[in-house]
Order: C-alpha cells, then sequence, then structure tokens
C-alpha cells in the first residue's frame, strides 16, 4: 500500500471511531467529526447540483444548436431566479412562486400514482377466495383480505372506533403492528449487516487482525 | 449349361447393407454437429408465419408492435438460432433488432410517427436465415384518449367528486365529524411540556425533498405547530437537508408568526440547512439533540435509515417524541421509539384535522368516500370469489371479473 492509501485506511477508521463514540457520550472527538462530515457533504452537494443541474441540464441543453427542447430548461432557470428573490425584501414575494409551482406540480403528478399503487392495485389483490386450496393458502387469503378490510377500518376518520366498526379496527391496527414487527426484525437484520461491514473495515482493512 | 445365378433372396442383406450406408453416414454428419455446433449439411427450417405489424395503442406514435408465429422447427435442439426483425420504409429492408430463440413478440421504438412501414421477420439459422412474407405498410399514430383508463378515470372522478361536495358541504357551515387522533391530541401536551420546562422544540421534516407529498404533509403540520410556538413564545429548532425545504418552512413559521401578531419575533435562523448527505444530517441532528437538549421532537415526512438513529438519540435525552411518516419499513422504528407515531394515511389527515378548515376537512372526508368504496368492494369482491369458486353460479364468475377489471389498471 502507498502512503496515500494508508493515509486513506487511517482517516477513515479515525472518522468511524470518532462517530461512533457518539454511543459514549457527546465529546469533542465526535464534534470534529460531525463538522467534518457536514462541511465536506454539503460542499459535495453543491458542486454536485452545480454540474449536474446548472451546467449539463441547463448550460448543455440550450447552448445545444440542434437541441429540440432548448426552450424548456429556461423555465427552471427563471423560477430558480425566482427562489433567489428571497434576497431583497422589496421583492422576496416572489420567490412563493416557484414554491407554489413545486408544490402544486408534485400534488399533481404523484396524485394518480398513488392511487393506482395505493389503492387499485391493494384492492384488486385483496379480492381473492378465502376458502380455497389448502390450510395454508386459506390462511393466507383470509390474512390478506381480511387484513386490508380491517386496515382500511382503521385508518376510516369519519365514524368512531365503536362496537364492531372499533373491533375491526382494532384487528386493523394489530395486522398493522405484525407487519411492523416483522419488517423491525428483518430491517434490523439488515442493519447488522452494515456493522459488521464497520467492523470487517475495522479489523481487517485497519488493525489487519482479521483477513 | 445353366449359369448358377444367385437367388434374389441372397442380395437382400447386402442391399440392406447399403441402404444403411447414407443413414450411417448422415447420422454421424448430425452427431458431429451437435458436437461442435459447426454447421456442415444443413436443409432451411421453415420460416415464420402470420407476421403481424399493428401501431402500439394509447401512446403518442412512438411504437409499432410486431408480432408473428414462431417457425415450425423453433424448437429445442432445432435449427433455427434466433429472429431478426427487417423494417423498410421504402423498398429496401434494413434489419433492426435481432431476437432470441423462443421470441413471437417485438416493439419497434426507432420510428417516426405518421410514416408508413413494412416489417418483415427472418428465422436466423447456421446455413442462413429464411425470411417471412411481408406485412401491409403500418404507419404509428398518436390516441389523445387512453381508453384501458376509463375504470381509474371514474373512480377517481367519484373520488374527486365526493371532495368537492363535501368541500361545498364544509363551506355552507355544516359540521363535519372527524374521530380523535391520537398522536395529534398530544401536539398541544407537547408544546406545553416544552414551555413549562423553558426548553427548545426540535421539528425534523424528513431527508426528502419538497416533491415528496410527506414532506408537504410535515410542512403543513409545521404550520399549526409553528402557531403554538409563536403564541407562548417557544424557541423552535428546525435543521433541514434540502434547500427548498428550508424556503418552505421559512415561509410557514414566518407566516405563523405573522398570524399569531408577533411577526417581530420570527427569525430566519429558526430553520437552517444543514446538507444533503444523510447521515451528515444525522450526525447534525444528533448533535443539536444531545446538545440543546429539545423537550419535544418532532420527525414528521419520509425518512429512511435515519429513523431509529433520530428517535433512539431523542429517546435517550427525554424527550417527548411525535413522529409520522408513510415509509412501510421505518414506521415500526418510530412505533418502537416514540410517544405517539402517526401511521401513514394519519401523517396526510392530520393537516385537515389541525387546521379545522373547510377545505381540508371536506378533503378529508372526500377521501373516506374512497375508502368506503374499497371496503365494499373487497367484501363483494371476495364473497363473489369464493362463491364462485364453490361453483354458486355464473353470476358469480362474472361479479368476481368484473370486480377485478374494475380495479385493475393497463397501461
Amino acid at each position: 500500500m502507498g502512503f496515500w492509501e494508508i493515509f486513506g485506511v487511517w482517516l477513515a477508521a479515525l472518522l468511524t471511531l470518532g462517530i461512533i463514540s457518539f454511543l459514549y457520550r457527546d465529546n469533542a472527538f465526535y464534534k470534529a467529526c460531525e463538522a467534518i462530515f457536514v462541511g465536506i457533504s454539503a460542499g459535495y452537494w453543491a458542486i454536485t447540483y452545480f454540474w449536474d443541474n446548472l451546467y449539463r441540464k441547463f448550460y448543455l441543453q440550450v447552448s445545444d444548436p440542434a437541441g429540440t427542447e432548448k426552450y424548456v430548461p429556461w423555465i427552471g432557470f427563471v423560477l430558480g431566479i425566482l427562489m433567489l428573490t428571497r434576497l431583497f425584501k422589496k421583492i422576496g414575494w416572489l420567490s412563493r412562486w416557484p414554491l407554489a409551482f413545486i408544490i402544486g406540480a408534485t400534488a399533481g403528478l404523484y396524485m394518480m400514482t398513488y392511487f393506482v399503487s395505493n389503492a387499485m392495485v391493494q384492492i384488486s389483490a385483496s379480492i381473492l377466495p378465502v376458502f380455497e386450496g389448502s390450510f395454508g393458502d386459506i390462511i393466507t387469503n383470509l390474512l390478506v383480505s381480511g387484513g386490508t378490510f380491517c386496515g382500511l377500518v382503521y385508518f376510516f376518520f369519519s365514524k368512531e372506533h365503536k362496537g364492531v366498526f372499533g373491533g375491526a379496527a382494532r384487528v386493523g391496527i394489530w395486522v398493522l403492528m405484525l407487519t411492523f414487527g416483522a419488517s423491525f426484525g428483518y430491517t434490523v437484520m439488515s442493519r447488522m449487516s452494515l456493522m459488521l461491514g464497520r467492523l470487517d473495515f475495522l479489523f481487517g482493512d485497519w488493525l489487519k487482525l482479521i483477513k | 449349361m445353366r449359369s448358377r445365378r444367385p437367388p434374389i433372396a441372397a442380395f437382400v442383406p447386402s442391399l440392406f447393407i447399403l441402404n444403411l450406408i447414407p443413414f450411417i453416414f448422415l447420422t454421424a454428419v448430425a452427431q458431429s454437429d451437435l458436437g461442435t455446433g459447426e454447421s456442415t449439411a444443413m436443409v432451411s427450417p421453415e420460416p415464420p408465419t402470420g407476421v403481424i405489424a399493428l401501431d402500439h395503442v394509447y401512446d403518442c406514435g412512438e411504437m409499432i408492435d410486431i408480432s408473428w408465429t414462431l417457425s415450425a422447427a423453433d424448437t429445442a435442439g432445432g435449427p433455427v438460432t434466433g429472429y431478426e426483425i427487417f423494417r423498410a420504409e421504402a423498398d429496401s429492408f434494413v434489419s433492426v433488432s435481432v431476437l432470441p430463440l423462443g421470441t413471437n413478440t417485438y416493439s419497434d421504438e426507432k420510428i417516426i410517427a405518421g410514416t408508413p412501414y413494412r416489417y418483415r421477420v427472418a428465422a436466423l439459422y447456421t446455413g442462413g436465415a429464411v425470411l417471412s412474407e411481408i406485412t401491409s405498410p403500418v404507419s404509428a399514430g398518436t390516441e389523445i384518449i387512453n381508453w384501458n383508463l376509463l375504470n381509474l378515470f371514474v373512480i377517481g372522478l367519484f373520488v374527486c367528486g365526493a371532495v368537492i361536495y363535501y368541500i361545498t358541504h364544509a363551506k355552507r357551515g355544516k359540521k363535519l365529524f372527524i374521530r380523535k387522533i391520537a398522536g395529534l391530541e398530544a401536539i398541544d401536551e407537547a408544546i406545553g411540556r416544552a414551555t413549562e420546562m423553558g426548553r427548545p422544540i426540535l421539528f425534523v421534516p424528513g431527508i426528502n425533498d419538497m416533491d415528496d407529498v410527506q414532506t408537504i404533509a410535515g410542512i403543513t403540520i409545521l404550520g399549526k405547530v409553528a402557531q403554538v410556538v409563536a403564541a407562548y413564545d417557544i424557541k423552535i429548532n428546525m435543521p433541514v437537508s434540502r434547500s427548498l425545504v428550508m424556503t418552505t418552512a421559512r415561509e410557514t413559521i414566518k407566516e405563523a408568526y405573522i398570524g399569531a401578531g408577533r411577526p417581530d419575533a420570527y427569525n430566519d435562523d429558526m430553520v437552517r440547512y444543514v446538507t444533503d448527505e444523510q447521515f451528515g444530517y444525522v450526525a447534525a441532528v444528533d448533535g443539536v439533540m444531545v446538545r440543546e437538549k429539545p423537550a419535544t421532537c418532532f420527525y414528521l415526512g419520509a425518512f429512511f435509515a435515519e429513523s431509529l438513529i433520530l428517535a433512539e438519540t431523542g429517546n435517550s435525552i427525554g424527550a417527548i417524541q411525535i413522529a409520522g411518516t408513510a415509509q412501510p419499513a421505518q414506521l415500526p422504528f418510530f412505533v418502537a421509539a416514540c410517544d405517539y407515531t402517526l401511521i401513514g394515511e394519519e401523517l396526510f389527515a392530520a393537516s385537515a384535522y389541525l387546521s379545522n378548515e373547510p377545505k381540508q376537512l371536506g378533503s378529508l372526508k372526500g377521501q373516506d368516500v374512497g375508502k368506503f368504496v374499497a371496503m365494499a368492494a373487497i367484501i363483494i369482491g371476495v364473497i363473489a370469489a369464493t362463491l364462485a369458486e364453490f361453483g354458486a353460479g355464473s353470476f358469480f364468475v362474472e361479479l368476481n371479473d368484473i370486480m377485478h377489471k374494475l380495479f385493475t389498471v393497463e397501461n
């Protein structure tokens, strides 16, 4: 390994230990690592956005003589300039226009996507014959159809959760909690693999205690 | 003297052996071909038949679909190795794609809308290619209405109609009932605790930008929180990871302070940008938590792997924590580590519940109509599917089909 490679491994190891030291308590070592992490990443993203948006998506497109949509990036450019009007008190109100554009366009664009993926597909997948197939199939179909129905009851806000309706809502929250439990275990295991990766780096690449 | 000619029967074995020689030779060649993959002698396989080229439906003239019946020789170990698609704008055909064995459809996207094209498909084999018949000219056109999405349009129209109806209803001053949502009831309690303790409130709007509906929902709740914060003169601290979220949050808090009659108390530093980097942001927020020790932490928006890190740190400093997200993988962590959690739809319902505005309340009631339709559809569909399975009659089979078609979206 060359000098810079060894330097890189040491730096990464010390920064890793610095961040992990937060588990003990807040300390100067953690503060230094935090400042380095935040500062470098903020600078990195500023440069990335500049080249990705201002240069590639705007400058290259508008300066391309053969570009068929060379006027479209100007819309984004003007909206971006309007955002900067916040710096001037008298015309600062203009910065609300791009915000309104982004929020309105987002809501409109995603409405159908959400409606299809979260409603239509879910309903279609829940319409199942509940007493068909093996015992396992029956349980699965009952859980899918019944669980979706009771989940919907839980998220119904126009009626108080009382009586039979309240019972169904309680089943719905039980189904949600069971799902969360399974998801919790699954995600913790994936986090464990991330931790093992860091330990592998510390004890392998840095300390050379494991190969 | 009569010559002694052997009887005919004596020739039979010899003729049989002679006839076998070419057969043995051809078999050996064939076996040699299979082993080496090299061609020696080969008979042309049958060409693909029934080639049809049609304009792709419900697009903007971007595609032509070609389909054909596989060559009869397209079998395992057969001579066909694949298919080649040829397209002609005028007389000469050019190759547009080569496809693997067993493929009988292709969508040509390298076309110009309105230009007529003819196609032919070649079955490729080691010795060459056999061409199909040429199709009739076809050109790609634009269809303004996608009739495949008619069901989506009808259901969407129904739900939107319900939303408009309830908004009008609420605007006329009619009371709309919305049940209590536990997490939201706790907001006032949590802010009150911060006031009593004289400690700040931390508001984390997630790590996604303003193009995520969860961030928008989080910012809407921020408006309500900021009103109370302004009224009680509590410090609010909001580190953000996106510049647009920073601008929107500043606008929201500023408006709340103006609404509370205290515009002078507003300060831009209440909301500050940290970094776009996920874990850099988390490291900074954790630092803020342990140093400023906020009495209340709100996590409302889109969260990913940082959810548990934030919630555990908040827990370690003894803060009341209210979280809300629609990220299914992160909800378990918030449920485990926070005092109150707004689960999925509750996050979106929260803004309506808190604002008590006719528009938002009407919108929430309209969505409930949509949920009622979904619940009814599941009950009817499940009964129909189950009875159809038990052979209760063709009515239930048809009803089952209708229910599936009604909620299946084809593009």
